[in-house]
């Protein structure tokens, strides 16, 4: 029986109804589909349109059955089962057999039969199923019915009407779970065909799952289609790289390619459902990589053998030492990032460390020390199914964690949860978890939650509810400290939601200043104690004092008071404050820089080692719950190292001793280190800070979009081509204001773009921008950061035309 | 057995379809002891009737109304099914053109008994005639104080609704007419949960047929012992049959359930110029066909499911000798073929499927192997189906093929055209081909 979701309920209190299936009594749950119970004596009924996430339509009639009462054969797919029933599959009812077989003969009149060039043949539902229940021959011998094919019902999807059964899965997920119903069915009769509205694209984040719950070849996509044969493809069970939310993937390669990946079943997690990123954005890591280590010569980068850059790497660093400071991307593994915490701190002796390679504060990191840092898993996807409240804070989970939005959009419809988002927009998003906007300027979100309604508060302090706030919290001064004291006063759950998939990994691995593995203090000497003998040193050589983080870390490195940096996954534009973090790494007097691409880093560096992506090593993400997210390696035979292993080898070639490199001995010694139960820090306490604007200014409000020019995005036209359209969102009342233009020049303290201008139910007073895509990167091109203060511009067209 | 008049009997009074001419014969009459009345026992009076429902199904409609949950805290509604598209039938919007206020009294009545608020009167959208004149019926009624707040001084008010369908005959099944009502696009729900519970905006509704409705007035003016004088102890009640086809006289004729085909047909004044019956159809073609030797069965839902057919929308098709049965049942299914709304594959696929089977033994070159095998789809069809157009596809061939297997098997090499002359066949005098 496929299983949804255990629903947190005790299993006790289940009412369990008697049905009696081919003669088999079981006891199931009250409520069970006939199809479900069927499945659990091992019975497969045959079906298309029915999906255990999807509410039932019973429109195939595939699964036809008999239910002894009932006149006709009944779909077992919406049939509820009910204490004493009686029912008789094909495997012991002449009629049901009939019935199914009836059907299949009926889904393949029409089909083109195109199985040898389909890109579902092989693993087809309606291949398998004709074979198993349909009859050997069929008796049509009239014309089918044609249609022009295929036809793009997106940049990234295409519809092969012909092969449709009409089984309306994708039109469901569209509709109920995505909260996307641009694809509909449309005609009727034999013309029934699925499409969209001429002028709306079916631009979800989450489209590419309708091509994987298709029972037939109808829906391809563009990245895939005609690319290879199921039988040839070769599938490892991985975990998404994208972000945060911890999807369970199967990654389909072929030699040596990844052709596709897929959202593969976790019920607890992505339940059979991810975004379009996890799914069609892997092109990366093939393309654009660095195939050799490459060390500095005569001011030129050139290609190296591997002693010679390791040797290189070790006398740099060794004379930097302490003064080294470590750069750990948002894209490491949990082992990696561990293996980045401990070479900092055994061999170069620095505590100069920090993963967060974005908007950053040292209240956050107090925050993430004291309250998150090495927690186990309280708060779960779960929790927010079963929350009577879920509130988001600095945080768009559609773009920033889509799986999260999903399941928050599965609570709002089962009616139980209420949505609240404290920000300055009521996006789409939120009007798909059918959430309510507690308005806040960006920067000042912390006085709105000192200064909440007394019924969100109340409905806080109710058992189960939940507090989800975003990495983007770090941007507003005081709001990690209020998030902190309302969760702590109402007693709501709360959890931090980083966007990328490293964050919360390197978090408990100890990649930040003032911080060991699991949440344990740079200062406590117990915890010092621990860690210390888990990495085979005596405590005092650890560093004493807490060392730099964020951006003084990167003033640091620029001014000389650092003498090296090693950096692995950082890019440059990433970090706010653009100037800041090019001259960091313009002018530190040594880097190291490890990296799968190269980049505007790499071209600084004096030593470069290529690493290996996420297909060609093992690893570990933490999702945002905390929850371990183990991956094996797909690419076994990769010549590719690991950034720990890189690490490893660095520090043996400094003659410094560090424990294991490999995954299995750093989970070990990690896993050794267990649960800290002693002091993580004081929770910070800073007074919220506010948002100041001149009169015909705007505070700046920003966030990553799901589909934007992240690096790890390159070389997915098609996935790119279904990004959300770049502009300026605005109040109606702030657009009549300019007197409705269609264009308007964004001007930031350190530059300008035209951008069009649509408008959205902004708050007033404040724009939206997004934070780095293609044509707009406010770092890049406003040196901007969210909630700073930006002008507008009206821009005639012609005006905006050559800018 | 005599004809009896009742929603029909003052046909001939030229301005009927007013508020004035309705009320000349006692028209909302009913409506003012109604409301007087408590809802409940309006219920029980049409129970007692034993009135069925007549859009063809026949369900008891006070059981129907008795259904809906009470003290419920949800808004109910009544919706009239005026969607008639069935191939043959003809009585609903006749009703519509000639006495709309019957049907709107009976909708302020039974939306009484319900406790709705709402009504909607769904009527088929190429029939504007009709829609015309039940919208000024409604508007009229409205300025007569029968429509609106506190109609007749009580704490009762209703607002009525008269919605035009976009053509599809799938919209005349209940709960695709709901969808398609709601905005969106006409295709059958899944039961449960049934509109008694969960209907019109996931609220309790009652759904009934024009003629179900326009009934009421006369049972609450009159009695339910009244109603129960006519027709049989199962099929109580009068019904407005329908005759058409190939009879000197067609028409419509309000007579007792009971009353057979033979009857009907001399009211229709026989067969056309004297021909031969070649079969009938007792309610639009949906049901299964009979011949002559079913003339003398008493037309009630009971003797007609006897029959192996049934008493459908009671609007019975007369076709003489000169018809091809092969090229009826073809035209019947093209019909089917072209209205299946697609939700589901043994409609979808199997109306396509046999159309193009049987265009071939129209055309005269029919597989003989096609004869048995359209049967056996049409046993894949029905009782497979979503909902009832499915059964109803599979219904013109098999009873078709009972009486005239031998005119399929000639239409394996002579066409329909050549068995039959087609223009013998036509209605109108003095066409030719």
């Amino acid at each position: 029986m496929t299983m949804t979701s255990n629903n947190g309920s005790d299993l006790a209190a289940v009412e369990m109804v008697s049905v009696t299936v081919d003669g088999v009594t079981i006891e199931v749950p009250r409520g069970t589909l006939a199809i479900r119970a069927a499945e659990l004596l091992g019975v497969e009924i045959p079906r298309f349109c029915d999906h255990p996430l999807l509410d039932p339509v019973a429109a195939c009639r595939a699964c036809l059955i008999e239910v002894e009462g009932m006149p006709k054969p009944q779909p077992a797919c919406a049939q509820v089962v009910s204490d004493g029933m009686h029912i008789r599959t094909q495997v012991s009812s002449p009629v049901a057999r009939e019935a199914q077989e009836g059907v299949l003969e009926f889904l393949l009149l029409n089909h083109p039969l195109d199985c040898p060039v389909c890109d579902k043949g092989g693993e087809c539902p309606l291949q398998n199923q004709a074979m198993s229940v349909g009859r050997p021959q069929t008796r049509f011998d009239g014309e089918k019915r044609v249609f022009d094919k295929p036809i793009n019902v997106s940049a990234e999807i295409l519809l092969d009407r012909e092969r449709c059964v009409s089984c309306a899965r994708c039109t469901r997920f569209a509709d109920q779970i995505a909260g996307d119903p641009m694809l509909e069915l449309l005609e009727r009769g034999a013309k029934q065909q699925v499409g969209t509205a001429a002028d709306q694209p079916f631009d979800s984040y989450f489209s590419g799952n309708t091509v994987q719950i298709c029972p037939v070849g109808a829906l391809t996509s563009a990245a895939y289609r005609f690319r290879a044969r199921p039988f040839d493809l070769v599938s490892v069970p991985t975990t998404c790289e994208h972000c945060a939310s911890g999807c369970s993937l199967r990654t389909d390669y072929r030699r040596d390619t990844v052709t596709r990946r897929l959202a593969w079943a976790d019920p607890e997690v992505n339940e059979e459902w991810n975004c379009d990123k996890g799914r069609f954005a892997f092109p990366y890591l093939r393309e654009g990589r660095i195939t050799s280590p490459m060390i500095r010569e005569a001011g030129e980068l050139r290609p190296a053998s591997w002693p010679e850059a390791l040797d290189a790497a070790a006398r740099g660093l060794a004379a930097a030492g302490s003064s080294t400071g470590v750069l750990v991307g948002g894209r490491s593994t949990v082992e990696d990032a561990y293996a980045y915490a401990r070479f900092a701190r055994v061999a170069l002796g620095s505590d100069n460390i920090d993963f967060r390679v974005r908007e950053s504060s040292s209240e956050e990191a107090a925050f993430l020390a004291a309250v998150i840092a090495g927690t186990p898993v309280t708060t779960t996807y779960e929790s927010l199914e079963q929350a009577p409240i879920v509130m988001t804070v600095a945080l768009e989970p559609e773009d920033e964690s889509p799986i999260v939005f999903l399941r928050l959009r599965k609570a709002a419809r089962s009616g139980r949860t209420r949505i609240v988002n404290v920000g300055a927009v009521a996006t789409k998003g939120l009007t798909k978890v059918r959430g309510e906007l507690l308005a806040a300027l960006p920067g000042a979100e912390a006085q709105v939650l000192q200064m909440l309604p007394a019924d969100i508060r109340r409905a806080l302090g109710q058992p189960g509810a939940v507090i989800l706030v975003g990495e983007r919290i770090a941007s507003v001064v005081g709001g990690p400290s209020a998030v902190a004291a309302l969760a702590t006063e109402t007693g709501a759950s709360l959890a931090w939601v980083p966007r990328r998939a490293g964050e919360r990994g390197a978090l408990d691995a100890g990649a930040l200043a003032g911080l060991l593995p699991g949440g344990r203090q740079l200062v406590d000497p117990s915890a010092r104690k621990q860690v210390a003998a888990a990495w085979g040193i005596d405590a005092s050589e650890l560093p004493t004092g807490v060392g730099f983080a964020g951006e003084n870390l990167l003033a640091a490195a620029r001014d000389g008071v650092l003498g090296a940096l090693v950096s692995g996954g950082v890019e440059l534009g990433d970090y706010p404050d653009h100037a800041l973090a090019a001259a960091a790494f313009t002018g530190v007097g040594f880097l190291v820089s490890l990296e799968h691409h190269h980049s505007a880093i790499t071209e600084q560096a004096d030593v470069v080692f290529p690493v290996a992506v996420v297909t060609e090593k093992s690893g570990t993400f933490l999702d945002w719950e905390g929850r371990p997210r183990p991956f094996g390696q797909v690419f076994r035979d990769s010549l590719y190292e690991s950034d720990a292993r890189v690490l490893g080898m660095i520090a043996t070639t400094m003659e410094r001793r560090l424990g294991p490199s490999d995954v299995a001995g750093i989970r070990r010694e990690h896993a050794g280190l267990g649960l800290w139960e002693g002091f993580r820090g004081q929770v910070p306490d800073r007074v919220p800070g506010f948002t100041m604007m001149g009169e015909h200014q705007f505070a700046l409000a920003s966030w990553r979009a799901l589909i934007d020019a992240g690096v790890m995005q390159e070389g997915e036209p098609f996935l790119a081509a279904t990004a959300r359209q770049v502009g300026v969102w605005m109040s109606a009342r702030t657009a009549a204001s300019l007197d409705h233009p269609s264009q308007v020049r964004v001007i930031g303290p350190g530059g300008s773009i035209v951008l069009p201008v649509q408008v959205a139910e902004v708050i007033d007073k404040v724009v939206v921008l997004p934070m780095n895509s293609p044509g707009c990167s406010i770092y890049r091109d406003l040196g901007a950061r969210v909630g700073d203060a930006v002008g507008l511009v009206t821009v005639k067209r012609h005006e905006g035309e050559g800018s | 057995m005599t004809l009896t008049p009742v929603i029909t009997e003052h046909w001939d009074s030229p301005d009927l379809y007013t508020l004035e001419g309705y009320r000349r014969f006692g028209g909302y009459g009913a409506l003012a002891s109604a409301l007087k009345q408590d809802p409940d026992s309006i219920i029980s009076v049409v129970k007692d009737s034993g009135l069925r429902g007549r859009g063809g199904a026949g369900f008891p409609t006070g059981m129907k109304w008795g259904f809906v949950p009470q003290n419920d805290f949800k808004p109910h509604y009544l919706v009239v099914n005026a969607d008639e598209s069935e191939p043959g039938a003809c009585k609903d919007i006749p009703i519509m053109m000639a006495n709309p206020h019957a049907l709107v009294e009976g909708v302020i009545i039974a939306s009484y008994a319900i406790r709705a608020s709402h009504a909607f009167i769904y009527i088929r959208g190429e029939v504007p005639n009709a829609l015309r004149k039940v919208a000024n019926a409604v508007e009229q009624a409205r300025a007569a104080g029968f429509v609106g707040n506190n109609i007749l001084g009580t704490d009762f008010s209703l607002d009525i609704v008269v919605h035009a369908g976009a053509g599809a005959y799938i919209c005349g099944e209940e709960t695709a007419l709901l969808d398609s009502l709601e905005g969106y696009r006409g295709q059958p729900r899944l039961k449960p949960p049934f509109p008694a519970v969960a209907g019109l905006y996931a609220s309790p509704t009652v759904i009934n047929n024009v003629e179900t409705i326009a009934n009421i007035p006369y049972i609450i003016e009159r009695g339910a012992a009244w109603l129960r004088q006519f027709g049989t102890e199962k099929s109580p009640g009068f019904k407005v049959f329908a005759v058409s086809g190939h009879v000197n006289r067609p028409g419509i004729f309000e007579a007792p359930l009971g009353i057979t085909m033979r009857e009907l047909l001399d009211y229709a004044g026989g067969m056309r110029d004297g021909r031969k019956l070649k079969f009938w159809i007792p309610g639009g073609s949906s049901v299964p066909m009979l011949v002559e030797e079913h003339l003398d069965l008493p037309l009630t839902y009971e003797d007609m499911a006897g029959a192996g057919t049934m008493l459908g929308t009671g609007t019975p098709m007369v076709f003489d000798e000169t018809v091809s049965v092969v090229k009826a049942v073809t035209r019947w299914l093209e019909f089917y073929k072209h209205e299946s709304c697609g939700k589901c594959t043994p409609c979808r696929e199997g109306t396509y499927w046999i159309t193009g089977m049987l265009e071939r033994f129209e055309h005269g070159h029919g597989q003989e192997a096609d004869v048995e095998k359209i049967a056996h789809v049409c046993t894949q069809i029905a009782g497979r189906s979503f909902c009832a157009l499915g059964d109803a596809a599979a219904t013109p061939y098999p009873a078709a093929l009972k009486y005239f297997r031998d005119e399929f098997l000639a239409a394996t090499h002579t066409s329909a055209d050549e068995q039959f002359d087609p223009v013998a066949s036509y209605l109108f005098a003095g066409a030719t081909r």
